[in-house]
Order: C-alpha cells, then sequence, then structure tokens
C-alpha cells in the first residue's frame, strides 16, 4: 500500500487520479479478501453442525432427547446415554475453574502489581511456557507424578478431613474426577494467568495512583480499583480457561477413571464427553455406535456454545455497568 | 564436510527416488484397521518391500475403523481384532474374506506384592465373577479354592478394563461370554462392552499403569506387552483342566485345537479352545480382503503378499516380535482359500 502512494518517475506526485485509481483496486481485491476470510468461520461453523447432525442422525432417531438424560453406555446392547458424559465434562470443568481461577488471578495481580520488577518478566515466561506443553505431556505427568501424590497424600487427608462431605468418601483408587480436574486446573491456569495479568497491566496508572492518594492500602488499590477496573477481562479470561476445560481431551481420559457413572464422590471415576469420543471412536465397529459417538459430540457442540453465550451475556451485563474508568471508586 | 554433505543429500535424493518410483508406476497398496497386530504388520510390509519392491501403507486407525474404511473401498485391504459381523458382511455384500494372520493371546496382570514368585491361577468362572463385581476381596473362598498354600491377602479386588476401543477387550470378553451365561446377558462381547464394575484405562499402558499403581487391582492386557514389560501373570484353567501359563505355543496349539473345516470363512473364535497346552484367551487377527477384486492387478498384488506372509520366512518373522505364528493345518486352509480370491469375477491371473 505504502509504495502505491509513493511518487514514481512515471507517475508524479502531481498526477494522482492514477495512483488513486490503482489503491481503489487494491481495496477491493483486499476487502473482497477479508469477506471471504470473514464468511469462512460461520461458513465452518455450518458445515461442522451440518456434519454432526447427518452424523448422529441415526441416534437422534432412535434415542431423541431421552439421550441426554440416559446414563445407560451399553455399545453391545446398543443402548446410549450421555448424562454421565455431561455431568463429568461440567463438573471436572467447573472444579478445574474452582482451583484455577483463585490461584491464577493471585498470580497475575502478584506479577502486576506487588513483585518486584526483576521477578515479574521470567515467571510470567514461564507460566506462559506451560500453555505450550502438549497435553498427552501433561497427561503422563498425571499418571507417574499426580495421581500417586494425590492417592497417597492428598485423597487419604481430604477424607480424613472433610470426610463428612459425601464428596470426599468412598474407596480411594486415584484416577478420579479430582485428580482429572486438578490436571485440568493446572492446564488453564496459564491461560487465565497470561491474559488476566494482560488485562491488568492495560489499566490505567492513574487508576492506581488515585487510589493510594486518597489512602488506600495497596491491597484496597487493587480490589477497589484495579481488579473492578478490570472485570470484564478478567471473566474473558476465566471463559477461555473454561472452553479449554470443557474440550480438553487427551489429559483428562488418562486421568478421570473411565466410567460411566454420576458418582457424589470425587473420588470416584467418571467421564467426559471428550474422552469417550477419542476411546471410542477408532473401535466403533456398529452403526449407532459411531452415530452416538457422533451425538455426543453434537451435545458438546451445543454446551459449549451455550457456555459461551453465556459468558458473553456476563461479560456484556458486567462491562455495561463498568464503562471506560470504573465504578470502583 | 560440504562434499560429503551433497554426497549425503544426494544418497537421500536417491533413496527418495527409489521410495517414490513403485509409487509411481501405481505398485502401491493401502490397508488401514487394527492396532494390535500394527508392529509385525509394519515389519512385514517393509521386509516385502525390500523383497519385491511393492509399497504397503498401513495405518492402525483401530479395528473398527478398518471395517469402516473397509466397506467404504477407501482401502485395498482392511484389518480387525474381532470378525465383522453378518450385518456388516451384507454391506459390503459378501464381497469380503477374513484372512488370519498372526495369533493374539490376552494375559490377566494383578499387582498382589505379598505373593511374591508364586503366579496366581484362576479359571474362567472366577474371573467372570470378578469383573461381574461379586468377588470385592482377594482372599474370597472362589480364589482360595483355585490356590492351595497361597495367603491371599485381605484387601479389596479393584478391575481395571480397557477404555478404549480395542481387539484386546473382544477377545477378553468373548472368553467371559463363552464361559458364562450371565455374563452375555449382562455385558456380551465387543471392542467396548458395559463394565459392570472397574476403572477404564486408556491402552495397554493405562491398564498397566492402573494396576501397578494401585494395591490389589487386576487387569488384563495383550500377552506382548505383558512380556515386554515383564508384568505378573496369571496361570489360567483351560478346557482340559490344566492351569497354563500364557505363551506363544499355548496360542498357536488353540488355533489347532479349534479344528477349523475345509472351506471355513476363518470367522471363528477360538477362546477357550479344546487341547491339553491350550491357553484359553486368544483369537486370530484378520485382514479383510475383497472376495472379488475390482482391479485384477492390486488382487493379484494382494494375493501374491497373503501367499508370502503364510510362508515359514514371515511367519518366524511373527514369532520374533512374540506373535504367535498359525499352525500348519490352519496356514493350509488359509493357502487354499487364497488360491480361490478372484478379480472382475475371475480367477486372478499368474
Amino acid at each position: 500500500m505504502a509504495t502505491s502512494s509513493l511518487p514514481t518517475p512515471e507517475a508524479p506526485a502531481t498526477a494522482p487520479p492514477a495512483s488513486l485509481v490503482g489503491a481503489q483496486h487494491g481495496d477491493r481485491v483486499f476487502r473482497l479478501l477479508l469477506t471471504t476470510a470473514a464468511l469462512a468461520i460461520p461458513l465452518l461453523m455450518g458445515f461442522l453442525v451440518y456434519e454432526l447432525y447427518t452424523g448422529s442422525a441415526l441416534a437422534i432417531d432412535r434415542y431423541g432427547l431421552g439421550f441426554v438424560t440416559g446414563s445407560t453406555w451399553d455399545p453391545v446392547a446398543e443402548e446410549f446415554g450421555a448424562a454421565p458424559l455431561i455431568f463429568g465434562t461440567l463438573l471436572s470443568a467447573v472444579l478445574a475453574l474452582l482451583i484455577a481461577v483463585p490461584l491464577s488471578l493471585g498470580v497475575a495481580i502478584f506479577l502486576t502489581e506487588f513483585a518486584p520488577r526483576w521477578l515479574r518478566q521470567p515467571v510470567a515466561f514461564v507460566i506462559e511456557l506451560l500453555a505450550a506443553i502438549p497435553s498427552v505431556v501433561y497427561g503422563l505427568w498425571g499418571i507417574f507424578v499426580l495421581v500417586p501424590l494425590l492417592k497417597k497424600v492428598v485423597f487419604p487427608f481430604l477424607r480424613d478431613t472433610l470426610g463428612f462431605l459425601p464428596f470426599f468418601q468412598g474407596p480411594i483408587y486415584g484416577p478420579s474426577m479430582l485428580a482429572a480436574s486438578v490436571i485440568l486446573a493446572i492446564m488453564v491456569m496459564p491461560f487465565i494467568m497470561s491474559v488476566a495479568r494482560e488485562v491488568l497491566l492495560a489499566v490505567p496508572n492513574s487508576q492506581r495512583e488515585a487510589a493510594l492518594a486518597l489512602g488506600a492500602t495497596r491491597w484496597e488499590a487493587v480490589t477497589s480499583a484495579i481488579v473492578p477496573y478490570a472485570r470484564s477481562g478478567i471473566i474473558g479470561a476465566v471463559i477461555l480457561g473454561l472452553g479449554r476445560a470443557l474440550g480438553e481431551t487427551m489429559a483428562v481420559t488418562m486421568l478421570i477413571g473411565n466410567r460411566h457413572e454420576i458418582a457424589a464422590s470425587l473420588f470416584a471415576p467418571g467421564y467426559t464427553m471428550a474422552a469417550v469420543i477419542a476411546n471410542e471412536f477408532s473401535g466403533a465397529g456398529t452403526d449407532i455406535h459411531f452415530a452416538a459417538l457422533t451425538y455426543v459430540a453434537l451435545v458438546l457442540f451445543v454446551i459449549t456454545v451455550l457456555v459461551n453465550a453465556a459468558a458473553r451475556l456476563l461479560i456484556w451485563r458486567v462491562s455495561r455497568g463498568a464503562p471506560a474508568g470504573g465504578t470502583g471508586l | 564436510m560440504s562434499a560429503g554433505l551433497l554426497s549425503r543429500s544426494l544418497t537421500l535424493a536417491a533413496a527418495l527416488a527409489t521410495a517414490l518410483a513403485p509409487a509411481a508406476m501405481g505398485q502401491r497398496l493401502t490397508g488401514a484397521g487394527a492396532t494390535f497386530p500394527n508392529p509385525i504388520y509394519t515389519k512385514w510390509f517393509d521386509a516385502y518391500k525390500q523383497k519385491t519392491g511393492i509399497q504397503i501403507n498401513y495405518q492402525s486407525i483401530g479395528s473398527g475403523g478398518g471395517i469402516r474404511q473397509f466397506t467404504e473401498g477407501t482401502v485395498d485391504f482392511g484389518a480387525t481384532d474381532g470378525p465383522m459381523n453378518d450385518q456388516q458382511i451384507e454391506a459390503v455384500r459378501g464381497n469380503v474374506v477374513h484372512i488370519p494372520t498372526v495369533i493374539g493371546a490376552v494375559v490377566l496382570t494383578y499387582n498382589l506384592p505379598t505373593l511374591g514368585q508364586t503366579q496366581l491361577r484362576l479359571d474362567g468362572a472366577t474371573i467372570v465373577d470378578m469383573f461381574l463385581g461379586r468377588i470385592t476381596k482377594w482372599n474370597d473362598r472362589r480364589i482360595a479354592a483355585l490356590n492351595p498354600g497361597v495367603k491371599l491377602p485381605d484387601i479389596d479386588l479393584i478391575i481395571v478394563h480397557r477404555s478404549d476401543g480395542s481387539g484386546t477387550t473382544y477377545v477378553f470378553t468373548d472368553y467371559l461370554t463363552k464361559t458364562s451365561r450371565e455374563w452375555k446377558d449382562k455385558a456380551g462381547y465387543a471392542t467396548s462392552v458395559n463394565w459392570p464394575v472397574g476403572l477404564g484405562g486408556k491402552g495397554n499402558e493405562g491398564v498397566t499403569q492402573q494396576v501397578k499403581q494401585v494395591e490389589g487391582a487386576i487387569g488384563y492386557v495383550e500377552l506382548i506387552y505383558a512380556e515386554a514389560n515383564k508384568l505378573p501373570f496369571a496361570l489360567l484353567k483351560n478346557s482340559a483342566g490344566n492351569f497354563v501359563a500364557p505363551s506363544l505355543a499355548g496360542a498357536t496349539a488353540a488355533a489347532s485345537g479349534a479344528k477349523l473345516k475345509a472351506g471355513t470363512d476363518f470367522r471363528v473364535s477360538i477362546t477357550n479352545a479344546a487341547g491339553a497346552d491350550v491357553y484359553p484367551i486368544t483369537s486370530f487377527t484378520w485382514l479383510l480382503v475383497p472376495a472379488d477384486g475390482k482391479d485384477p492387478v492390486k488382487a493379484a498384488q494382494i494375493r501374491d503378499f497373503l501367499t508370502w506372509m503364510i510362508s515359514d520366512e514371515a511367519q518366524a518373522m511373527a514369532q520374533q516380535l512374540s506373535y504367535a505364528p498359525l499352525p500348519a493345518d490352519v496356514r493350509k486352509l488359509v493357502a487354499d482359500r487364497i488360491r480361490a480370491l478372484k478379480a472382475a469375477g475371475k480367477p486372478i491371473p499368474g
């Protein structure tokens, strides 16, 4: 673009029409390219839904919406219900966020507000590196390191101290809903942390200075001026983490125990939608088994869309009440 | 240095050219399916290419995927650990032949450190009771009755099974189904079933890790995997009443014991076969080839490969990789069947 507006010997600057026409032509091509690219995404989504729908038509016809509430998964008797899978997917993602959000927000706030300057970049860099580790590596680490640790130390401790709650009762195997949630928490933390950190860095210094000038402590400045200012961005970071937690497959299937069951105890094995697809897709011999797995994928897709829509709504409502400048003070 | 680099890249180019040449001439077969025999298939195809120049690409995407791709005609042959059922055969209008290639065995591995070197002895009925969740303690009298003189610990018995669809599960549940009417009604046999109890591990390695980490756990894995990882395994009581350790000889004996008849389609289960030395949880793994191929050239290539595959040379390779070779009587039946393959409605020339 820059070169076309530069005067050249053949077309001096005093004769702009020719170069302007060229620029308009270039603009039109550029615009067309961008429109195509932008339209390609919804189109791709459309194809995805269409393919998932036609692929699962057999299962939709046979099981209907009862598929979502049924709890038997029997490929031999051709009886399929996805309730334990939906439950497992949502529970593991929510638990993961319960662990990851306070931790990653704490780290983000520490790195932007409290940490000595020399520490900020290295720590942020290392945490962002965590995001680059393949999930199968997390899974292996989970099997060899995390699960033995949880099984020998953490789970017995939870059972002894919080055993009066139904969530921490029953036999301890190791692979469990809680183990999967912990690995998920570790995996989504770098995403939430690095986005939250960027958002906090973007809070104008005047916001901090104003709070401090009014006699607020550092802590009060963070809770009353900085975090409220950044809250829509922080919610966005959490949603990003949630999306990843809902769709994560490999590490979860290696740690969750893969059992089609809705259990109150977090020590009990569970299953997720993504995990069952990864496990059974290649071995699905019958058409109905194949269709049922595709149906699971369709349900997962719908749930992801719903969760994201809810998140958008949340951000919209939060940011509507807080225009730039914030209502914190 | 640069001369070395040059010569090396020339060698590479030459190697690439040789690798690509047969493809350019259309001498390439593609297949997809079972993961369990993948190591021996890879070795066979590699050896066969060096011998004849015919390149065979194989993707180990799982038995279900193998049957699917074969049905859709996207591959020249499929591979599966569980035979196609009648409905699936109907889908290809009967145009498929199951060719057994090698025999696999499934072993029960367990985590009972107090047993030391003593090997656990089990029989079919007891294994069914375990996997139905009816035996929950290791010192249960049914296990004790099979292991006189062994001090069994008073700990929980925890079942570990495969969570991914697999031929190993197919063979194991086929054995349980033959053993018990109740198992047949409650779970049945397939590459994945509705397990009454237990934890699911992904792959042989997933099952092994869970068994290793939980004292009192018992699970099933392929013989090759158990041997390579030196896992403890149980002796099983066969139909002759002998307790046998899993072995290649025991698996090959099972195929002989199955007493296949002439003209068989090879879709036979050889679990719990008759014979004094037979190890009871064994199965063929199959290649799926069209009985009447569209392309005579490809059909001839497949026929030639299959003929080589049942030769002493190829079957010895299988043994080196801990796959049980086919017994002589089965190989003869396979040879007869291969000769009867057709292409475009006519016998394959050559």
